[in-house]
This record gives structure tokens, C-alpha cells and sequence, in this order.
């Protein structure tokens, strides 16, 4: 996640990270981590805070004024076998979801030009 | 995977012309969301969405690179590359042998993981390893708004933060040498790199049920 302010609008937070803050913590799928100096009805949320709680590193190029925010360290990569949801677009710009292929079985494959 | 997003992938789509949804990852999701650390890698997915297998090398056929012939002609450099490119394991019958069986077998499957066979090996995400998405991301940010020198700072803290990641050293390589070869941008370049790591032998990790 890209910011170029620390303190963030809480629903961009959200849209970026996948967690929802509630008032018994942040939480993702079935887990809830409590929050401490963060007010889950405000509007902004100080991205530090949630860093720290979360374990988010940040990572900050000053020249441009921008902050780099990495995803939650310390856990599993998978909170669980089922797949994250994974939306991205074909080469004409039209988006695709894993999801969509539900009831056929999907092997995703990686793949670049490098 | 691949930063420089449509543009890149274009052509080689193009004359594949798969029947297949081929989707353009230029924010290297797979990475971020599925532990993806090279090309090619797979993840399998049932029909309720559940991931059955994860991170495998997903050869489908023998690279024409263990055929191709070294020739004097060829730069020193190229020849080194290919002599441990020649040494890489890749095992496409029994990958696709494994993937044959999924598919009639579904969950019977012996190559089918459990629910909590898939998060175990899934493994952890470290707190280098996080950051070093974030340094990874900050980098392609830098990169697509024209500032590609701005990005390499990140990209080598990225590789020096976790080594294995194969997709975050050879895309940053690239777009400095398409051959991912030596330059003054990076300390790490494909041939060094890989020898360090064990040579081609150990490039990818063996198939295991």
C-alpha cells in the first residue's frame, strides 16, 4: 500500500489491507487482533499505530514523500486453504476474478517475460 | 508477473494464443497474495475455491535450453549462463503426471494438501520478508511514474532483505539487463546469484507429493 500521508481515511485502509476495524479490533476472516490508541469509528486512522499492532512494516522514501506500507508479518502467509480473492486484468484491460471460475477446478500458473 | 505490465506480456500472449483467461500481474499479487517467488509457479484451486497445492515448479515440457548447443561463437557470458541453465531440475511428467491425477481424483488425490496442510506449507511471512514487499512495491511505484533510478534503491533492499525471491531479483535485473546479467545497479546478477544459492541444481525445489 502506497500513502503519502501517515494518517490515512480508514475506509482506504481497509479497501488496501483487507482488515475492517471493529470495536473489538482489527479483524480479518475469523481473527481479531485488539487495537490500543486507535479509535475504530474515526474516520482517519494513524497508520503507525496500526503498524506497530499489526506488525505493517513502513517504508518511507523521503524524496518523494512516499510511504510504502508492507502487508502483516509474523503469522502464516494463508489464514486459511481458502484462496484470497485475486482480480486482475486481461490484455485488453478487462478485469478477471479467480473466483468467477467456482465450481471447475483452476491451476493458476506464474509466469513473465523477464 | 511482470512490472512493465501489458506491454511486455503482449506479444508472447499473442503468439501463444491460449484458450486459457491470461491475466496481467504487473503489481506481482501472486507474490504478495500467494508466496510466488519465481516463474513458473503454480497454486491449484478446487471447485469451492479452496487452494489443494502451492508453490511447485509448474513445468509443463522439457526447456528447449537443455538441448540448445553451446557454441564458441556464443559471448562468454551466454555460455556460462547456459551451462547452469542446463543444470536446472525440472520434472514436467511427473508434475503433469500429479496434475492428471488431481484433476480425475479431486480430494482422493494422493497430490491433493488438506485445508491445513496448504497453510503450513504455505509457511509464514517474516517481518524482512514483509518489508521487503513494501520495498518491492514502493520500487514499482517509483518505476511506473518515470522514476526507474529512484527504484533501485528499494529493489536491492528488497533482494538484500530476502535472497530467495527469485520474481523480485530477475525483475529488477531485467529492466536494468534484459540478459539479468552484471551492472552497476545491483550487487546480485542470475549467474552469480544463482551459484550462490546452490547452482541450477537447486534452483527450483523438487516435486513432493
Amino acid at each position: 500500500m502506497i500513502i503519502q500521508s501517515l494518517e490515512i481515511p480508514k475506509s482506504d485502509f481497509e479497501a488496501q489491507t483487507g482488515w475492517s476495524l471493529k470495536p473489538e479490533g482489527a479483524c480479518k476472516g475469523d481473527r481479531c487482533v485488539p487495537l490500543q490508541g486507535i479509535d475504530p469509528a474515526a474516520h482517519t486512522v494513524d497508520i503507525r499505530l496500526l503498524s506497530e499492532t499489526l506488525v505493517m512494516p513502513i517504508v518511507h522514501d523521503e524524496a518523494h514523500g512516499l510511504y510504502a506500507v508492507g502487508p502483516g508479518s509474523g503469522g502464516p502467509l494463508l489464514a486459511s486453504a481458502e484462496c484470497p480473492e485475486i482480480t486482475l486484468p486481461d490484455l485488453d484491460g478487462n478485469e478477471f476474478s479467480i473466483s468467477s471460475l467456482r465450481g471447475r477446478k483452476v491451476v493458476i500458473v506464474s509466469w513473465a517475460s523477464w | 508477473m511482470d512490472t512493465k505490465g501489458a506491454a511486455a506480456a503482449r506479444e508472447w500472449i499473442e503468439i501463444a494464443k491460449p484458450t486459457h483467461p491470461s491475466l496481467i500481474d504487473a503489481a506481482h499479487i501472486l507474490g504478495e497474495k500467494l508466496g510466488i517467488v519465481n516463474v513458473p509457479m503454480s497454486a491449484w484451486i478446487n471447485e469451492d475455491g479452496i487452494l489443494v497445492r502451492l508453490g511447485d515448479a509448474a513445468f509443463t515440457q522439457v526447456s528447449p535450453i537443455r538441448t540448445m548447443k553451446i557454441t564458441d561463437e556464443m559471448p562468454k557470458e551466454l555460455q556460462e549462463v547456459l551451462r547452469e541453465a542446463k543444470k536446472i531440475q525440472t520434472d514436467p511428467d511427473t508434475y503433469l503426471g500429479a496434475l492428471r491425477d488431481w484433476a480425475v481424483k479431486g480430494v482422493n488425490s494422493q497430490f491433493a494438501w488438506s485445508p491445513a496442510e496448504v497453510v503450513e506449507r504455505s509457511g509464514g511471512r517474516s517481518l524482512a520478508e514483509a518489508r521487503a514487499a513494501a520495498c518491492f512495491e514502493l520500487g514499482q511505484h517509483l518505476y511506473r511514474g518515470g522514476n526507474e533510478r529512484d527504484a533501485v534503491v528499494h529493489w536491492r533492499e528488497a533482494h538484500r532483505l530476502v535472497p530467495g525471491n527469485w520474481t523480485y531479483k530477475r525483475q529488477a535485473w531485467s529492466i536494468a539487463d534484459p540478459n539479468q546479467g552484471p551492472t552497476e545497479d545491483y550487487e546480485g546478477n542470475w549467474i552469480k546469484d544463482v551459484k550462490a544459492q546452490g547452482g541450477g541444481e537447486a534452483y527450483y525445489l523438487p516435486f513432493v507429493p
